[in-house]
């Protein structure tokens, strides 16, 4: 009872070995058994969660929400995926058919592929790769390249204008979640997810670096491109954004992937910054890990559906200026001060509870110190101070 | 070692066939009626005319340009922080004026009027 995934995965490599199966194939056959297990989860956790967040979203803006199929209208979901499977699949005239069709499954495969790398519990770690970081940040930028082929090959102008307006904030935003994520790697001294969670057992890096926590919610929070940040989809300047031609379950795809890309980046806000599987007993008992992973990657999740049902949308222009002009200076100072006191620390060889508070001073001070200057700091109208300048003129119309 | 990369070759795989299948399997009972108005391209019920594949400014380009040297350096900076325990101090300086310099870029960009949206 200690151990019940492995004592489950002991019971099926001895059936198979006893069937006259190799090891080779065994080990295969386990590896895409976990691998389907796993995407299957994900799609069942979709299903609840967009019941979850259309009930909560009801609360919140004072109506009911679903509630007609079955009691709270938990079958809402089921409804839906029954209808949107019998939708007919439009293709716009003109479209490029190759990128129109690749694309949503893209958008959601990207999202999927993040889910390889991640260590359930003490045991039961996806793939222990050395570059869990890198290849989680690899693989999260294909969705950006999805909504480009998306917009692109719709044929429709507020397709292509919406895909290329999201596509200058999604990359935008990368960096300062990239350079946030260095701050829990530093502090770890590697990028092997397991490595990560094990550092963070008795200290969460919520407490050794509440900046780089907070960066990291916000521009993960961009990268989801939900409100406040849901440039891609303004309906009342771009009709949908990205996926306005886009019907059936090829636009599902779409919405399937942005609730899954949500409750991802509640998982690895788990996992870098509030003890991944850790909590008490997770050590002896395994599968409490897997509860307590499931769960705090829910808390974080209903914590950003509520920020973005709190929020209206913000301008793009605002918001760029929020990520070049203060997220990403404050995140490379925080990455520095924190490199330092780390460092310096490492010299001194303090006690960890004393470790830890200095590191949460120092977070603190940078995150006061910041937003101290960003309120000083004159607003400067920068579209009269630089003009926009022709780029090129139509010949005979110079003035 | 190796079966990690071989279980993210499977994991890959059953990553893209899912999607696949989920977008394959309503083409099978769907109804197909195309007609010309229905594949017509959407724009707020008025007809579309001209090119739709219209110019858009270049200001995308420059944001794209910038963020492909932030880009770099961070990846440059995640062994720099991974071996940051081992690292003489000497080292660590050297990854701090390294973020330096960057850093300067992107106070000349905001100065040179580079991030500024229209």
């Amino acid at each position: 009872m200690a151990d019940l995934i492995n004592l489950i995965e002991g019971w099926i490599t001895n059936l198979l070995l006893g069937w006259g199966a190799s090891e080779e194939l065994t080990l295969f056959l386990l590896q895409a058994l976990g691998s389907v297990l796993v995407v299957i989860i994900c799609f069942l956790i979709v299903i609840a969660l967009i019941w979850v967040e259309r009930k909560l979203a009801g609360r919140i803006q004072d109506r009911f929400g679903p509630n007609r199929a079955g009691p709270f209208g938990i079958f809402q979901s089921f409804a839906d995926i029954i209808k949107i499977f019998t939708k007919e699949y439009v293709t716009p005239k003109g479209a490029e058919k190759g990128a129109f069709n690749i694309a949503p499954v893209l958008a959601m495969a990207s999202v999927l592929a993040i889910w390889a790398v991640f260590p359930f519990a003490i045991n039961v770690i996806g793939a222990d790769v050395h570059v869990g970081v890198l290849y989680i940040v690899a693989v999260s930028a294909f969705g950006i390249l999805a909504i480009l082929m998306a917009g692109w090959s719709s044929n429709n102008r507020y397709a292509l204008l919406g895909a290329s307006r999201s596509v200058a904030m999604l990359i935008s935003y990368e960096i300062p979640m990239v350079v946030s994520l260095l701050v829990p790697v530093l502090l770890a001294h590697s990028m092997k997810l397991s490595v990560i969670v094990k550092a963070q057992q008795p200290w969460w890096y919520l407490l050794v670096a509440p900046t780089a926590a907070l960066i990291y919610l916000i521009s993960s929070m961009a990268e989801i491109g939900k409100a406040p940040f849901d440039l891609l989809e303004a309906e009342s300047e771009l009709v949908a954004g990205y996926h306005t031609e886009y019907s059936g379950m090829k636009f599902g795809m779409f919405y399937v992937a942005e609730f899954l890309h949500q409750f991802t980046v509640g998982a690895l806000i788990t996992i870098f910054f509030l003890g991944g599987w850790g909590g008490p007993l997770a050590m002896r008992w395994p599968i409490l890990g897997v509860i307590y992973f499931y769960g705090k990657s829910f808390l974080v999740y209903l914590v950003i559906s509520w920020i973005r049902l709190s929020l209206p949308r913000i301008r793009i222009d605002a918001m760029l200026d929020l990520n070049w002009k203060f997220l990403i200076p404050v995140s490379f100072v925080n990455l520095v001060a924190v490199a330092v006191a780390d460092r310096v620390m490492l010299e001194l060889d303090l006690a960890t509870w004393m470790y830890v508070g200095v590191m949460f001073a120092v977070n603190i001070f940078i995150l006061l110190a910041s937003l101290f200057l960003a309120g000083k700091s004159k607003p400067v109208v920068e579209r009269e101070k630089f003009p926009p300048r022709p780029v090129a003129v139509p010949p005979g119309t110079e003035s | 070692m190796q079966s990690y990369w071989i279980y993210i070759g499977i994991f890959l795989v059953v990553a893209v066939a899912v999607p696949i299948v989920a977008v394959a399997l309503p083409a099978l009972i769907s109804p197909k009626k195309p007609s010309r108005r229905k594949e017509e391209v959407y724009e707020c019920g008025i007809e579309t005319t001209g090119n739709i594949r219209v110019q858009f400014k270049s200001q995308y380009y420059i944001y794209a340009l910038i963020f492909l040297v932030f880009d770099i350096e961070t990846v440059f900076l995640f062994p720099w922080a991974v071996s940051l325990g081992e690292l003489p101090l000497f080292a660590v300086i050297e990854g701090v004026v390294f973020i330096a310099i960057l850093f300067g870029g992107l106070i000349y960009a905001v100065r040179k009027g580079a991030l500024v949206w229209y």
